[in-house]
């Protein structure tokens, strides 16, 4: 574990069964960083976080979390987390400001309920109770509960799973602000959109196994060297697209979309004269052609399989 | 900042955690049913009936431990066994497992709660058959019966909670609720049910419970054999609770 590290996973594996879990991961969360772990449905990634929780012991490999084992140290450990679960962890007939209240009885030194309140924007559901809220609400007042114990280390599991755009930018916000305050974040998420404006460094995992981890930028870019985008003004057929494939330059090509293509090639410049030059001869004519996947969301496909 | 943040010093979080249990309790108009009205209403609604023992003296006298066995089963066995269940299902346990609140904290709050609500019940149903039915006994001696007797019944909802999904726990704990008010000896005598059922009937807790605390509040002498299957049963039982307790 290095100094500025406040998470450190080694060789992590927790299975359940053949399809679930996670696989030799290592993983290390630097002080003061929001991290981003995203990955399709079933990737490992609640698994990751609930064994950095605490909640679930690794069957191989060391996890420490602020120096402590989250396991054995679970009281010291737990003090100095923020805690989001994916859903539910309220009393349902318990209103919002007594939730808020319980749970500042549970620190030393706890964020002041009305200021808390306010942070989310629930003030005015204060009086309501949690089964009466909606979806978005239940997981602003989730975060509230993660947020009253002035953790050092807050960790949110789809923390906008099922949000309005409203309720998702003030999430965003508190989410932002706790990290200008020096709290180091680990969020989970399927939203490249939320990754992209939040996180510092993005750790993509697939099937258990962490494929990449880099700054957002250095993701996008880190594609640039192999990865090519053509666009076409039709659809090419499944022959084109084997030929496409076929390129000496391209290992593999995936439809994003109808006429929107990624190819992960050996040589980028050559694989541009190689498409050019097939599709002049043969079709359908190229829209654009270019070095480098666009987005977040290009370079996740490309990592995950892009099965969805 | 000034140092990590520290979980609070324990008595502060107990009693919030006290009263949020109790609040939870209270608060859910089904639980207020069979924790209050059920068990008065059973012995309002009783005491008038001609189905008592000749010579076992007023009504009251028969109905009286029967009703404060009822008692305990709504509180320990009903509500503390399906509100159990539903918490693991809402993940409240599971994120207070994520809190710095101790688990003895919780445990000794719930009980807290439990006993608190348990108290008020007994002292509830012992006022009305005095001022309404004419009932005296010998309260001092029936308190640990009563004691052991609520461990039985929460220990019996805690092992439904934990065996069972909430809502087969919901079920189970109803569908036992109903049978032991007909084979409890709690408001109608073991006597009346068919005869093959009756040692059957009479070696479950609630006719244990019942029929020991008929003898101590009426001051006869207590069958030890009666106090010694009923503590096996909760011994057995509040050990598979904890056997079998998950936090999610």
């Amino acid at each position: 574990m290095t100094p500025s590290s406040v998470v450190s996973l080694r060789g992590v594996t927790k299975t359940y069964g053949p399809q679930r879990g996670v696989m030799d991961l290592d993983l290390e969360v630097r002080e003061g960083e929001l991290l981003a772990v995203l990955g399709p449905n079933g990737a490992g990634k609640t698994t990751t976080v609930e064994i950095m929780e605490g909640y679930r012991h690794p069957d191989r490999g060391t996890v420490r979390v602020l120096g402590l084992d989250p396991v054995r140290d679970r009281r010291r450990c737990v003090s100095q987390l923020g805690i989001m679960l994916q859903e539910g962890g309220v009393y349902p007939s318990l209103s919002v400001g007594e939730a808020v209240r319980l749970f500042a009885s549970y620190f030393a030194n706890p964020v002041p309920p009305g200021e808390l309140l306010e942070l989310v924007g629930l003030s005015e559901r204060a009086r309501s109770r949690y089964r009466t809220l909606s979806g978005g609400e239940r997981q602003r007042l989730s975060l509230a509960l993660a947020l009253v114990g002035r953790p050092r280390l807050l960790f949110l599991d789809e923390p906008t799973a099922g949000m309005d755009p409203r309720a998702r930018l003030v999430t965003w916000e508190a989410v932002r602000e706790q990290r200008g305050r020096g709290v180091t974040v680990l969020l989970t998420t399927h939203s490249m959109e939320e990754a992209e404006r939040l996180a510092d460094r993005v750790a993509i995992i697939n099937q258990g196994r962490l494929v990449a981890l880099d700054t957002p930028a250095a993701l996008i870019g880190a594609g640039g060297g192999g990865v090519v985008e053509l666009e076409t003004i039709e659809r090419l057929t499944p022959a084109g697209l084997a030929k496409l494939s076929a390129l000496p330059s391209v290992e593999r090509s995936r439809e994003l979309a109808p006429g929107r293509y990624l190819l992960r090639t050996t040589s980028a410049p050559e694989a541009l004269v190689e498409v050019a030059a097939l599709l002049r001869d043969e079709g359908p004519q190229v829209l654009r052609l270019q070095v480098g996947g666009g987005s977040l969301e290009e370079v996740f496909l490309e990592l995950t399989g892009g099965a969805e | 900042m000034s140092g990590p943040p520290l979980a609070a010093p324990w008595p502060r979080s107990l009693r919030a955690q006290l009263r949020v249990e109790l609040l939870l309790l209270l608060r859910q108009p089904e639980n207020l049913l069979v924790i209050l009205v059920l068990p008065v209403l059973l012995l309002a609604l009783f005491a008038g009936a001609r189905i008592f023992p000749s010579g076992a003296g007023r009504p009251a006298d028969f109905l009286i431990p029967g009703v404060i066995t009822v008692a305990l089963m709504s509180t320990g066995m009903v509500t503390l066994g399906i509100s159990t269940a539903y918490q693991r299902y809402y993940r409240v346990l599971k994120r207070l497992g994520g809190s710095p609140l101790p688990r003895v904290v919780l445990v000794t709050a719930k009980a807290g709660a439990v006993l608190l609500v348990e108290v008020s019940q007994v002292a509830l149903l012992l006022v009305i058959g005095r001022l309404f039915f004419g009932w005296s006994g010998e309260v001092l001696a029936a308190i640990p019966l009563m004691l052991l007797g609520s461990v039985c019944f929460a220990g019996l909802g805690l092992t439904l909670a934990g065996a069972l999904r909430a809502e087969l726990t919901l079920g189970g704990a109803n569908g036992l609720y109903l049978l032991f008010l007909v084979v409890g000896g709690v408001v109608l005598p073991i006597d009346h049910l068919p005869g093959w059922l009756q040692p059957v009937a009479a070696a479950l807790p609630p006719a244990l419970l019942s029929s020991s605390l008929r003898a101590a509040l009426g001051s006869t002498a207590v069958a030890g054999s009666t106090v010694i299957l009923l503590a096996a049963w909760t011994v057995v039982l509040a050990g598979a609770a904890s056997l079998l307790f998950r936090w999610e």
